[in-house]
């Protein structure tokens, strides 16, 4: 008989280290599977660390972590073929203890997370693929593994095998995404050197900046780009869902590259040489597409539950949150002797009265009003670019006479209910 | 440290046949005996080699010491470790060069040990401190595209294993006189905790490459594996073989016996074409003394133009097809047949 | 039966590139890993017990205590136990040096149960010199066999290994008195993917770690930098070749004008 464990988590990504890490440091035997070469070899993350999730989990993690820069400056663009609208804040404060949040490099920042895991005592095991659950009457009692005798028992199995869980979908949690719940992202790391970046982003040398893109970043699909900069190279990335991308027959890496020689963007990176090519699924369903997280002997976490705030961005924070809640679900059924989906649907509780699933349902719209109505992309920010350019370009005119002119050629293409209706909606969707 | 005179190769011979190394070594030899005026000698050991004796010596050797034994028919460590050593330990030379071939590298490595001597592996270059009397033996270094020279101060003799194919041996000059010091020694084969069952030979890969003519190598440059097709079909079409660097075995392009560089084969080729490789020390030191080099490469600056005879700044994905093309045009033309040689 | 693998932490060459123009190494991530040819030691101790049925897998490293990490690797692919040594006074060892520390922590291994057959790699793809493996068995005085591509057969009561040895144009078959020490090269097996038991059990593993001081009538005078005959004496740029002349223009002219070079050599290319 093979030996049993408390706890198997699936995944070395924020979301399983952290429930590992929290099952460990209180006293439970856990085993983690990741199919990487090593914790990170294989993920994908535009690279914004949030403090707050990291720091409940590990207090003053910067004093140690492998972090790219704090990140002192937030940008945003509404960008069109020639011209972008920048808004954003820059705050010294965010460079200084405790800082707001911090640009990572996921290789390095998982691996050492992992580390930490394994000093708590959590035996990590790499190179290995977790193919199934093992049910045994309804329940999960354990998973196996692509290696001979590869099968592996505990108490309770957390899947935090990120978004695309087959093994959440092999239980029945997931069904398979329908393509509007999904973002396809692709994302390049591209070496420059400190000096490069400081002087094209204005920073100092522990001084990081995001700027997230949209408009014609995504050829005015529904989708997002961004900037972020690390130590010695810049992340760039662009992501649409699957649904607008198949709509508008685009293939990711031409929208990349599109992204790469925009004229606003070009310079930013000139000189700079490739380091690696990434793609991946950002889950984007949000509210509407949390599945079932918890069942007799098995949790969900992470992506795996679709916890991604599409909006923002935020996923690496809801991981490591809804991994820590899962953690302490956990240990609570320990406690109890009691492995049922009751007893563990104490996460799914904990789970929905957090920021998280807050938050995904404050967005539950967004998505899917920008979906529906892709004249946010297609035509707004266009006409806002115009309407700046105008306002902006000094030729004689009376600015009251321009803004006149500029409310008359938004209404007039579109129509003054329209375009009101339109900013309610999305108002609403993100209010 | 003191009495410590002379230069010495070891003269490695399989049935009677003398590597091409040893005579290598004894033309380097020379020179670096001739610097410290003091003479050269081979060292031959084995069963029924005296007649060889005077090979070495028209190779450049004032003397040759030699061990004729029946137990030592076959190349074995123990035996003819015991008989090296023996020799080092009565006559005491300065400097003492091992072929680095498999025998070679076994023997000088047990020798070392026993000697207690510094030993300088898999060396591409060799020079003389003559007023230190120091053997200067120079070897690609790990960890970069230079080069380091490996002294050995305090300990006699100074030994190295050098590559083969990097030294160039003398004419041979059958008047040359030298003299013969037999040597013997007291070996029982029931002594030996190894036997020798049998030999088996079987012409490798690598000793078609080693003699190849014309050798087409490519570089992880070819992109990947279905682009390295390219190399194959290109050798295929004038009837060259085919090498690879060590990036490319490692990605599993070529088996490994194909590498060619300090840790591969090094060649000689009348033609070598180095297409898509970036030209690094260790895979320079295997290939840098073919005759004619051509170097195809997208990068202007890639080291590899250093040693290429001409250069083609392109792209290989580009070129090949068409030299392909080219080549098969010409075999129709003149109709001519493929066949290897 | 027990057998002792040698086992070496290097930099993953794959992952260190060495950049061509400034000569010098892109160090971007450059993990260290079990010597891939150590691996194949590993691997061909296990076949070993295997077939036997039974026997005793230790692994021995001399090293930095990150090194304790290829120990585990050793023990995922089925190495029943690991031995470090490690120490500031084995720091800067050359190869004699080297086998010199590694023998006498064999000496030390073996009090426990004595050693019947050692395997080491050809070489380190570091340094490769494939010196330390000779090295170790002269000192301990046991016969040593070099480029063992196949390990045919182990005889117990006979005490006796029969081999085959690479050479340069074929391979010799030998029958070797045990204990001796083998050298092996990649072909002579292939990695196996270790089974979960040995991957929850290397995860677990903490290997016997070893100073100086904890091996037995040590001459301090043989170790590390001091105990290395062998120095760096210059590092210098390989001498440049007069460099070759290029053949300019466009791809169609650049070919054409190969081929007017290559062609003063037809008889080369088969193509009369
Ligand atoms: C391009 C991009 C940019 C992003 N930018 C940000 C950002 O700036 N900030 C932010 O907070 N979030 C960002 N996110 C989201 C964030 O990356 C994820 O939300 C976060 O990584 C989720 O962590 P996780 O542990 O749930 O899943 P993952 O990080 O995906 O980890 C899953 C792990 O499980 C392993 N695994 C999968 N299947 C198996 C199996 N069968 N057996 C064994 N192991 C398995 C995988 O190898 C992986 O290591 C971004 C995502 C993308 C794609
Ligand atoms: C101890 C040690 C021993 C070693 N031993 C050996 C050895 O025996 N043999 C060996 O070869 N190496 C050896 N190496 C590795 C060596 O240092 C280099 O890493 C290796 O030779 C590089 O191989 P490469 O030129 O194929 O790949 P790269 O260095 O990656 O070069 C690829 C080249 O292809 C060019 N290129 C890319 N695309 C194209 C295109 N489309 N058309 C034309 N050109 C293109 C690029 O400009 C680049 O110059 C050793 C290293 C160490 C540390
Ligand atoms: N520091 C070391 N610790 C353990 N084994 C080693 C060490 N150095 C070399 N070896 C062994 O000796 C073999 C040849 O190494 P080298 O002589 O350095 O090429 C390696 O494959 C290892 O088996």
């Amino acid at each position: 008989m093979p030996e049993k464990f408390d706890v198997i988590v699936v995944g070395a990504g924020p979301a399983g280290t952290s429930c590992a890490y929290t099952c460990a440091k209180n006293g439970l035997k856990v085993l983690q599977i990741e199919r990487g070469e090593y914790p990170g070899s294989k993920n994908v993350m535009g690279g914004v660390l949030y403090r707050k999730q990291m720091e409940e989990i590990i207090p003053e993690f910067w004093k140690e972590a492998p972090l790219e820069r704090p990140v002192i400056e937030q940008r945003f663009w509404a960008m069109d073929k020639e011209s972008t609208i920048t808004f954003g804040y820059k705050g010294l404060e965010w460079g200084v203890e405790p800082y707001n949040n911090f640009t990572v490099l996921r290789a390095p920042f998982d691996q050492w997370f992992a580390k930490k895991g394994v000093k708590e005592g959590v035996l990590l095991i790499n190179e290995t693929v977790v193919t199934e659950c093992i049910v045994e009457n309804g329940k999960v009692v354990g998973v196996r593994t692509d290696r001979p005798d590869g099968d592996v028992y505990a108490d309770v199995v957390v899947l935090a095998d990120g978004v695309n869980s087959l093994l959440a979908k092999s239980l029945g949690f997931h069904k398979e995404f329908r393509p509007d719940e999904v973002a396809l992202t692709v994302m390049e790391v591209i070496n420059l050197s400190k000096d490069k970046i400081n002087d094209r982003f204005n920073l100092e040398d522990n001084q990081g900046c995001t700027i997230e893109i949209f408009g014609d970043s995504t050829k005015g699909n529904l989708g997002t780009a961004f900037i972020y900069t690390n130590k010695e190279s810049v992340n760039i990335g662009v992501g649409t869902t699957l649904s607008s991308m198949i709509k508008a027959k685009l293939k990711p890496y031409d929208l990349l590259d599109y992204l790469k020689t925009h004229p606003m963007v070009k310079p930013l990176l000139s000189g700079g040489e490739s380091a690696e090519y990434l793609a991946h699924l950002i889950p984007e369903g949000g509210y509407r597409s949390v599945p079932r997280v918890a069942g007799n002997g098995v949790l969900v976490v992470g992506d795996a539950a679709q916890l991604v705030n599409a909006i923002h961005r935020e996923g690496s924070n809801m991981a490591m949150a809804s991994g820590k809640m899962a953690a302490e679900a956990v240990i609570r059924a320990k406690e109890r002797e009691d492995y049922s989906e009751s007893c563990l649907n104490h996460y799914r509780e904990a789970l929905y009265e957090s920021f998280i699933i807050k938050d995904l349902e404050k967005y539950k719209d967004a998505a899917h009003t920008f979906e529906h109505y892709p004249q946010y992309f297609k035509d707004y920010i266009p006409m806002i670019n115009k309407a700046a350019s105008k306002f902006f370009t000094v030729d004689g005119t009376p600015k009251r006479d321009k803004q006149k002119q500029i409310m008359r050629s938004i209404t007039g293409e579109k129509g003054t209910f329209k375009v009101i209706q339109d900013m309610y909606r999305a108002w609403k969707a993100v209010k | 440290m003191e009495g410590y005179r002379g230069v010495w190769v070891f003269i490695e011979q399989n049935e009677g046949e003398i590597e091409g190394v040893s005579l290598e070594l004894l033309g380097a030899g020379r020179k670096l005996a001739d610097k410290l005026e003091v003479p050269l000698a081979g060292v031959l050991l084995g069963d029924g080699v005296i007649p060889l004796s005077s090979k070495v010596i028209s190779y450049g050797a004032d003397k040759v010491y030699v061990i004729d034994h029946p137990v030592l028919k076959h190349y074995r460590t123990e035996s003819f470790m015991r008989g090296v050593i023996q020799l080092a330990e009565k006559y005491k030379p300065e400097i003492f060069l091992y072929g680095a071939t498999p025998n070679g590298k076994d023997l000088a490595s047990a020798v070392a040990t026993d000697l207690c001597t510094g030993l300088t592996a898999d060396t591409t270059m060799l020079d003389v401190d003559v007023e230190k009397r120091l053997l200067e033996a120079s070897r690609p270094a790990f960890g970069g595209n230079i080069m380091a020279t490996i002294l050995c101060k305090k300990h006699r003799p100074q030994m190295a294993t050098v590559r083969p194919k990097v030294m160039k041996a003398l004419e041979p000059d059958d008047h040359k006189q030298g003299s013969i010091i037999e040597e013997t020694i007291s070996l029982k084969e029931e002594d030996m905790r190894t036997k020798v069952i049998n030999i088996v030979k079987d012409v490798t890969k690598t000793a078609s490459l080693a003699e190849a003519h014309v050798i087409v190598c490519g570089g992880k440059g070819m992109g990947d594996v279905q682009n390295f097709q390219l190399i194959h079909e290109l050798a295929e079409t004038i009837g060259a073989s085919v090498g690879g660097t060590r990036d490319v075995v490692e990605a599993g392009w070529l088996p490994h016996e194909y590498q060619i560089g300090q840790t591969g084969e090094t060649v000689t080729p009348k033609v070598y074409f180095a297409i898509g490789i970036s030209g690094a020390i260790q895979h320079v030191v295997g290939m840098k003394n073919s005759e004619l080099i051509i170097a195809i490469n997208k990068d202007p600056n890639a080291p590899i133009f250093d040693v290429a005879t001409y250069g083609i700044v392109g792209d290989a994905l580009e070129i090949v097809p068409k030299l392909i093309k080219q080549f098969k045009e010409i075999r129709k033309a003149e109709g001519g047949e493929i066949s290897y040689a | 039966m027990h057998i002792v693998v040698c086992v070496k932490q290097v930099p993953d060459t794959k992952i260190i590139k060495i950049n061509p123009k400034t000569n010098t190494l892109d160090r971007r991530s450059a993990p260290a890993i079990l010597n891939p040819y150590d691996a194949h030691a590993v691997q061909e101790a296990v076949r070993i017990k295997g077939n036997l049925g039974k026997g005793h897998i230790s692994v021995l490293s001399m090293g930095p205590p990150q090194a304790v990490e290829i120990i585990k690797k050793s023990v995922e692919i089925g190495a029943d136990e690991g031995y470090l040594i490690s120490d500031r006074a084995f720091a800067g060892a050359d190869t004699l040096a080297t086998s010199y520390a590694l023998s006498k922590a064999l000496d030390k291994i073996s009090e426990n149960q004595s050693i019947d057959l050692i395997i080491c790699g050809k070489h380190a793809i570091d340094g490769d010199t494939g010196q330390v493996g000779p090295g170790i068995a002269r000192r301990l005085d046991i016969p040593p066999v070099t480029n063992v591509i196949e390990v045919c057969e182990v005889n117990e009561q006979e005490r006796t290994v029969l081999i085959k040895r690479k050479i340069v144009n074929g391979y010799e078959l030998l029958q070797v008195n045990m204990p001796c020490l083998l050298t092996v090269e990649k072909e002579i097996n292939d990695i196996e993917y270790s089974p979960m038991p040995n991957m929850i059990k290397a995860a677990r593993y903490k290997p016997i770690i070893w100073s100086v001081n904890d091996l037995n009538d040590v001459d301090k005078t043989q170790l590390g930098l001091k105990g290395s005959p062998t120095i760096v004496g210059k590092m210098f740029s390989p001498p440049k070749a007069e460099g070759g002349k290029r053949i300019e223009g466009t791809t169609d002219e650049q070919i054409s004008r190969l081929m007017e070079v290559l062609m003063e050599q037809k008889e080369l290319f088969n193509v009369k």
